[in-house]
């Protein structure tokens, strides 16, 4: 896939948490969205930052074709993103994209349980809106800390099946996703993407239970286009960067159980 | 259009922007963005004799207006490079150049051997300066009787021209550079990333799996121009110049100070189109300064 440098202009920014905001932004020059994968991420260069030298990646949350927007659920972790979630209608930001490999169905799978921890839902709702107009039914297990917590649950239950665990029991099943009893369902394949440790406890579940699990990694970038190999994982080839070869990876592919 | 075109001990470039090693991967990462045959070079990712898996996650952290990366050479090894990158990139109308490094002399030896009757490669840059190999690397190039021994073997071994590439981690690089223009290098290029350090100190562990790493970026850019003005006055071959080019007048500041020819680096990072841009802006520069010939504005300083 072709990947461009373009400037994009903030239709609209939903604060829709203190620690996340919710960026839709469309083409500055008025044309059309590059094709765009479920899984995909943009490489975001941060103006308003002056501590911020690299660009950042952001998961692509969703892409709304007709509206021609893409939206960026972006997680206020430090002096860069916090700039780019205080980012208002209008102004511009330069984007790289549309940046690594994506979510695929296989042949033969149906059932398929999309599983997201804090912001790590971002690619969840684009890849389980595309499954649903495939004609799958696919369910969602989203993680948060609390009730107050869970992200973009308005726009997953138009989709699919929402199952809830926060970590205090203020909704959903107590405790981390594991604990779900919807993992332990005859599931054809698993996607993850969440913090490291919830996405290798997922995995571990999902190997005893024999269901193929598919993760998304968010390794330290550089340049996101594998040209400065930072952002390496180690796999069963070596070492491999997250930012070409993944963000999506089989985890028979890593070494996390070895 | 100013004329542009400037040679560096025996090779000629179409203009003096090329970019370096390890930040620009095989050209082929940067073709959706820029037409390769507009830069005047690119040097490929450092080259080993045999594969590298290099050195364990994390290898990067952010630091004030540049980066530590700890990368270690990673690399699928020269015969790699020759059977399965080399027949992609002969075709192209720029200079493709290969970075080699060793842990050794003879592994040096031995990749500029191979590289030899690669027809389409007319330069090979030798990095005795990486600061993120246990072997090797920076140790070569710290000491003015390694980097002359180095020079000297590869000399031998590898009929076009031999760009040095020097390590900033020392005290007098001018005394490196001597020792090896001494030895028969065509040309230097400085400077390679400074040995540096960083602290999570929240989780008190370092940023990087091997503790230190080397620093590039606009951080590094007052070092690089120093040495490089510094060099481009002690040795008579042409002088390479890089080290936190951010934009053309980062390049001119390098060219103003000595170099011949620059290297962008960190900041295809930032802009993966900027080597471009920088091209125009040295062309437009040397237009509204009334020169002609951008070899006139070199070493000015």
């Amino acid at each position: 896939m072709k990947k461009h440098i373009l400037d994009f202009e903030v239709v609209e920014n939903r604060c829709i948490h203190n620690l996340y905001s919710l960026l839709v932004v469309k083409p500055a020059d008025g044309g059309k969205l590059p094709e765009i994968k479920a899984g995909q991420f943009v490489q975001v260069r941060i103006d308003k930052s002056k501590t911020t030298f690299l660009r950042r990646p952001i998961s692509v949350n969703y892409v709304d074709a007709g509206k021609n927007e893409l939206w960026l659920l972006v997680r206020k972790a430090g002096d860069g993103t916090q700039a780019l979630a205080q980012m208002k209608p209008g102004e511009v930001l330069n984007l790289i994209l549309p940046l690594g490999n994506y979510f695929k169905a296989r042949e033969g799978e149906s059932r398929f349980l999309l599983v997201g921890g804090g912001v790590g839902i971002a690619p969840m709702l684009f890849w389980g809106k595309q499954l649903k107009e495939s004609g799958y039914e696919p369910e969602f297990l989203i993680g948060a800390r609390s009730e107050a917590d869970l992200l973009e649950l308005e726009y997953l239950n138009k989709i699919g099946v929402v199952h809830v665990s926060t970590d205090d029991g203020s909704a959903g099943t107590p405790g981390v996703v594991t604990l779900n009893p919807v993992l332990m369902q005859k599931w054809d394949r698993v996607y993850c993407c969440g913090p490291a440790p919830m996405m290798k406890a997922v995995s571990a579940l999902s190997r005893n239970n024999g269901v193929p699990c598919d993760v998304s990694l968010e390794n330290m970038m550089a340049c996101g286009l594998g040209a400065c190999l930072c952002c390496v994982e180690k796999t069963v080839k070596g070492n491999v960067c997250v930012c070409t070869e993944g963000p999506i990876f089989n985890t028979n592919e890593l070494t996390w159980h070895d | 259009m100013a004329r542009l075109n400037v040679n560096i001990g025996g090779l000629s470039l179409k203009n003096p922007v090329l970019t370096a090693s390890g930040t620009f991967g095989f050209g082929e990462e940067f073709a959706d963005f820029i037409d390769l045959e507009k830069l005047g070079g690119f040097i490929v990712k450092g080259t080993t004799l045999e594969p590298r898996q290099g050195n364990p996650y994390p290898r990067m952290v952010e630091t004030p207006s540049g980066m530590l990366n700890a990368v270690g050479l990673q690399n699928k090894g020269v015969d790699y490079f020759i059977e399965n990158i080399y027949p992609r990139l002969s075709h192209l109308d720029t200079n493709v150049i290969v970075n080699v490094s060793g842990a050794n002399v003879a592994d040096y030896v031995e990749v500029c051997r191979r590289l030899a009757p690669l027809e389409r490669i007319p330069a090979v840059e030798i990095n005795i300066s990486c600061p993120n190999v246990k072997q090797g690397g920076m140790a070569f190039g710290t000491t003015t009787t390694g980097a002359a021994e180095v020079t000297r073997a590869v000399r031998d071994a590898f009929p076009r021209t031999v760009i040095v590439k020097l390590s900033p981690n020392v005290t007098s690089i001018a005394d490196i550079a001597k020792a090896v223009e001494a030895e028969g290098a065509d040309s230097v290029s400085l400077i390679n990333t400074i040995m540096g350090m960083s602290i999570d100190v929240e989780r008190q562990r370092p940023h990087l799996s091997t503790i230190t790493g080397g620093l590039s970026g606009a951080a590094v850019r007052p070092v690089a121009v120093r040495m490089v003005w510094q060099v481009a006055h002690a040795v008579k071959i042409p002088v390479v110049g890089l080290g936190g080019i951010m934009n053309g007048r980062d390049a001119i500041e390098f060219m103003l100070a000595g170099a011949r020819a620059i290297q962008v680096g960190t900041a295809n990072f930032v802009d993966p189109a900027v080597t471009v841009k920088i091209i125009d802006y040295i062309n437009d520069y040397c237009e509204r300064h009334g020169v002609s010939d951008v070899n006139d504005i070199v070493g000015l300083i």
